[in-house]
């Protein structure tokens, strides 16, 4: 910042003109413990919260609605023959329960993914960070780099050569290149870095105790709280895939729900005026069942996401 | 100044001395173990399909000759191409709009959450955030019946009450309305980023501010801004990412407004529609081999201005 001399009184009257739809409530005497709330702020935060839930609330109306009631009823407010139980039985049951392996796929999918990715990232980030070997900081940069590498660049090449080995597919195809997480890598390392005292470790070398051994009985305990974050990042990430399974599954049966619902979204686009079919009630429904339990896990994990950002966000 | 100062080398100087105090070459052969796996792992699924683009790139598939090497012909006529650059400059505009102002949203809604003047601050926060849970599929095809004509409550509204209401997967609008999904599902995630910054930030700081007599906006400016640049470095580069594979909200508003966004409206969907649609394997990757390039050389002059400006 240009202005970083010690703050003078005459420099408020300018600042507090520029805070355009901020609190007014910056005055000098306020200490910190003796806090008061503000109530425009407050308002216009909850009108931002709005904005924020709509979608979700409409989500959870439209669901209990049947694709006729969508059309002919105010989307924000529910049908006067509201059928959630009915919608959700058809959700699961149309096409053999097909939804239900989407859901199943994507769990299947995202933990294998989240635990692998994790896990390595711990393991290299560790010894990124606790060992000295020839080379380590050319590897370490080129892994960085690589964090600036659009994903979705190397998704065509890796469907040719996967289509090559035969693993186009198969569920091989998502979970491997999910399995490679250098942001992981890169937080763990700076995670363990701190995490890891080096003085416990030579205490435990003096001990006789062998290197795995220290990753696996002291290390790995330290390291938790990074690798849930970790695990948490690449679970949201495989669980939000969509361009990786589009290109490499086509075998509605290994879709996850990402990509399943956009192929009954466009079967609802395409049969959409005819009467015959409920597809877009499937769709909604459909939607509000897939994000429920990543919703629900995120507020439970929600502070180890706090952490695991503010190490990332901080030391750079 | 003096706060600042202590805040951003406290880091360093701690990390300085552990380093070289590090181990020797007692347990040299641990460390290239501890990290094999994972650059096993990497050199297949990155270093491999990305050696196997540039390959790829610099073949041609003929109808007389079959697959010949044709050098870089692939990347001039890419660079020629205008539905390439019409894609790619649709995403720079996307991101010259919607970056910036998702990042003050962000940034603002940080500073409110931290100024610790809100009412039932912690609902904010997760309310903000859940977005970030919702895959950007389900984002899109709720915001897509949102947005339309036939039974988006939007449309509804300005029927029942006479109102204009723009039509907003028009041409016009779609950009706009593309934008209005990315901030939706994004701001929370880089809000809690920027959130997560400023709890780090000791309180004896604003403390000693306050007893020289700053305001919150002064403490806002001078010692929370500066705390935040490497968390905003880190949402800035993460944008810049994101914007330039623009794919899945495209790709799936394409479903309910196929007259607007064809299959070159952004670079990422045109490289799918030409490999898995078009079957044209080698000037795909080139295209994406193209794309990452531009992506990497974006990030840097980003990241480099940005940090310029820090010494300056």
């Amino acid at each position: 910042m240009t202005t970083t001399s010690p703050p003078a009184a005459s420099s408020r009257a300018p600042l507090s003109s520029t805070a355009s739809g901020a609190p007014r409530t910056a005055h000098r005497r306020r200490r910190r413990p003796a806090r008061r709330h503000s109530t425009p702020l407050t308002i216009v935060m909850l009108a931002v919260l709005a904005y924020f839930l709509l979608p979700l609330f409409w989500l959870a109306v439209a669901s209990t609605k049947s694709t006729e009631d969508l059309f002919t009823s105010f989307g924000l407010w529910f049908s006067h023959a509201p059928q959630l139980l009915e919608n959700i039985r058809e959700t699961v049951t149309h096409d053999d329960g097909v939804f239900l392996h989407w859901l199943l796929n994507t769990v299947l999918y995202s933990v294998g993914s989240a635990l692998g990715a994790a896990l390595l990232a711990a393991c290299a980030g560790y010894g990124f960070a606790k060992y000295r070997f020839r080379g380590d900081n050319a590897a370490f940069s080129l892994v960085l780099g690589a964090i600036m590498i659009p994903t979705t660049a190397l998704a065509i090449p890796t469907y040719l050569l996967f289509a090559k080995v035969d693993l186009v597919n198969t569920p091989w195809a998502i979970v491997l290149p999910s399995l490679v997480s250098p942001f992981g890598l890169y937080l763990m390392r700076i995670y363990a870095q701190d995490a890891v005292p080096d003085s416990l470790l030579e205490a435990a070398r003096i001990d006789g105790a062998g290197e795995l051994r220290i990753f696996c009985t002291i290390a790995l305990r330290l390291l938790a709280p990074g690798l849930v974050t970790v695990v948490l990042f690449t679970l949201v990430a495989t669980w939000n895939n969509y361009f990786l399974p589009l290109i490499m599954l086509n075998d509605p049966r290994l879709y996850p729900v990402t990509v399943g619902l956009s192929s009954w979204a466009s079967q609802a686009v395409g049969g959409g005026s005819g009467a015959n079919s409920n597809m877009l009630a499937l769709v909604t429904t459909g939607s509000l069942l897939s994000i429920i339990p990543l919703v629900i896990a995120f507020l439970l994990l929600q502070r180890y996401w706090q952490s695991g950002l503010a190490t990332g966000g901080v030391k750079q | 100044m003096t706060a600042t100062t202590a805040a951003s080398t406290e880091d360093p100087r701690r990390a300085g001395p552990k380093r070289r105090r590090l181990g020797g070459p007692r347990h040299g052969a641990a460390g290239p173990l501890f990290v094999a796996p994972f650059m096993v792992l990497f050199l297949l699924m990155f270093l491999t399909p990305l050696g196997y683009a540039a390959y790829l790139s610099l073949f041609q598939e003929r109808l007389i000759g079959g697959t010949t090497f044709v050098g870089l012909d692939n990347y001039v006529a890419a660079l020629k191409d205008p539905l390439l650059a019409e894609g790619v400059l649709r995403v720079a505009a996307f991101f010259v709009i919607q970056v910036p102002l998702m990042l003050l949203l962000a940034l603002l809604f940080a500073l409110a959450l931290d100024s610790g003047l809100l009412r039932l601050a912690r609902v904010i926060r997760l309310g903000i955030f859940v977005p970030y849970a919702v895959p950007s599929v389900v984002a899109t095809l709720m915001w897509g019946y949102l947005y339309g004509p036939d039974f988006g409550p939007f449309a509804q509204l300005g029927e029942k009450f006479g109102l204009p209401v723009p039509h907003f997967l028009s041409d016009g609008w779609m950009l706009s309305s593309l934008a209005n999904v990315v901030t939706w599902e994004f701001v929370g995630y880089n809000m809690i980023i920027l959130y997560a910054a400023l709890r780090t930030v000791p309180k004896e700081l604003y403390e000693a501010a306050a007893m020289d007599g700053a305001g919150a906006w002064r403490i806002a400016r001078s010692i929370k801004l500066p705390a935040l640049r490497p968390a905003l470095m880190l949402t800035l580069l993460f944008s810049v990412i994101g914007s330039f594979q623009l794919f899945n909200e495209p790709k799936l508003l394409q479903d309910i407004a196929p007259d607007v966004i064809d299959s070159s409206y952004t670079a990422n969907l045109y490289a799918y529609s030409l490999a898995f649609t078009g079957q044209q394997v080698n000037y795909a990757a080139a295209v994406s081999f193209l794309l990452g390039l531009v992506i990497v050389i974006f990030s840097y002059v980003v990241l480099f201005t940005a940090n310029r400006r820090r010494t300056s």
